[in-house]
């Protein structure tokens, strides 16, 4: 059991370190504006698959860690993680249970969440003029949960797994 | 908070390296394996612009001097020793929809908020956030930023604002009948105090007179390549008086501080 939790820990440690590389990679203008944040998709994942390892003082923890890294005002992706997480381990029973389509749909929403409240408050700090084109992550992060849901599970049960 | 957020950048720098180090790689192995013909032709080029700068520095001291005594002269003099430090650019990108650089000083260096940040042709930016290995700076093209600058021809003075677009600064407090022209350059006016005086910042491009308007629709490009740079140059800026006395005097004091 001991060695099982450890197992995922690293393997959640080290997905959690390349999602958060890919939310500050340097892309060319056009594809700036589509770069999901990866982290949170990746959060989602993890949450529904263990969601007793996953808490909210984690994701929260983890969103400090990525206000840091992408210079937002401090606790801004703490609070939007740690809300987002605890709709995941909330729904997770059922979650688990939906086909993929219907899971994306659900990530669709929590990513139009977690842009409603940066947007909310970015526009609290200031007038930053954003426009339509701020919301597309959620459009291409919807399109990328296939594939991370795929790419974590296969991650995630490779190897030794008691 | 700050100090949370110093402790906690030295944790994500390694990620922020790690990002970054692909595209520097990348760089140098392009270095590495550049032609000699290339090379030859970057060296000849760079020779002939050394010696064009360094004859217009040879007319830069003489005049320094007779400005700060001139300065002087007029009651409302200023030191403009300036001192800089090179720092390279991260390639990471903060978010979207900002105009953020992480550059590889940070206030290890003694790097602070509110700096200056030139190119080899202007004015870049200005540090927003220094964490201790690294600092934040924003550009001048920013949606939330603005710089006061005047027009080097004339002396007229006014705001640039950020337009989110790399390639454009927008002009929007100037009144239809101002005397300004396609071509003209802006530079820092020094107002506000963050950056030193007399520095180019952009070109104006193109005017557009709104007669329903009180004021004209005036865009300007960046001189600095917003785009491409490496290496920015952080100033610390030096704007205190210098005292009224004799200017020997004065050159002293600044070697003991």
């Amino acid at each position: 059991m001991k060695a099982n939790r450890n197992q995922y820990g690293k393997r959640y440690f080290i997905t959690l370190l390349l999602a958060m590389g890919l939310n500050v990679l340097p892309l060319t203008n056009e594809l700036k504006a589509l770069n999901p944040d990866w982290v949170l998709l990746v959060l989602i994942y993890w949450t529904l698959a263990v969601p007793e390892r996953v808490g909210v003082f984690n994701a929260w923890g983890l969103g400090i860690l990525v206000d840091v890294l992408t210079g937002r005002i401090l606790g801004m992706h703490g609070l939007i993680y740690a809300l987002i997480n605890y709709t995941c381990i909330k729904f997770h029973r059922r979650l688990r249970h939906y086909p993929i389509p219907q899971q994306a749909l659900f990530v669709f929403f929590c990513l139009l969440l977690s842009q409603s409240l940066v947007f909310w408050i970015e526009n609290i700090q200031g007038s930053t003029g954003l426009t339509w084109v701020f919301w597309l992550p959620v459009l291409t992060g919807t399109i990328c949960w296939p594939f991370i849901f795929s790419g974590l599970r296969l991650i995630r049960l490779i190897g030794p797994v008691s | 908070m700050d100090n949370t957020r110093s402790i906690i950048s030295i944790l994500i720098y390694p990620i922020q390296l790690l990002v970054s180090f692909p595209i520097e790689m990348a760089e140098q192995t392009y270095d590495t394996v550049i032609s000699y013909n290339e090379l030859k032709k970057e060296n000849e080029r760079l020779k002939e612009k050394q010696l064009v700068d360094s004859i217009k520095l040879l007319k830069f001291e003489s005049l320094e001097n007779e400005n700060i005594r001139l300065r002087g002269l007029l009651e409302s003099s200023f030191k403009l020793g300036e001192q800089v430090l090179v720092a390279e650019l991260l390639s990471v990108n903060l978010v979207p929809y900002e105009h953020v650089m992480v550059v590889n000083k940070g206030s290890r260096f003694g790097v602070h908020e509110k700096q200056a940040v030139l190119d080899a042709n202007g004015i870049v930016g200005q540090v927003v956030r220094s964490l201790p290995l690294s600092s934040e700076v924003m550009l001048i093209t920013d949606p939330n930023h603005a710089i006061p600058v005047q027009v080097n021809r004339n002396g007229l003075r006014t705001i640039a604002i950020g337009t989110g677009q790399l390639d454009r600064l927008n002009l929007p407090f100037l009144p239809n009948n101002t005397d300004i022209l396609p071509g003209d350059l802006l530079v820092t006016s020094g107002l506000g105090g963050t950056f030193p005086q007399g520095y180019p910042v952009a070109v104006v491009g193109n005017i557009t007179v709104q007669p329903n308007k009180p004021f004209a629709n005036i865009f300007a490009t960046p001189k600095a390549k917003l785009d491409r740079v490496r290496e920015l140059l952080v100033v610390w800026s030096d704007s205190t008086p210098i005292p009224l006395s004799s200017p020997k005097v004065e050159s002293n004091d600044d070697e003991s501080e």
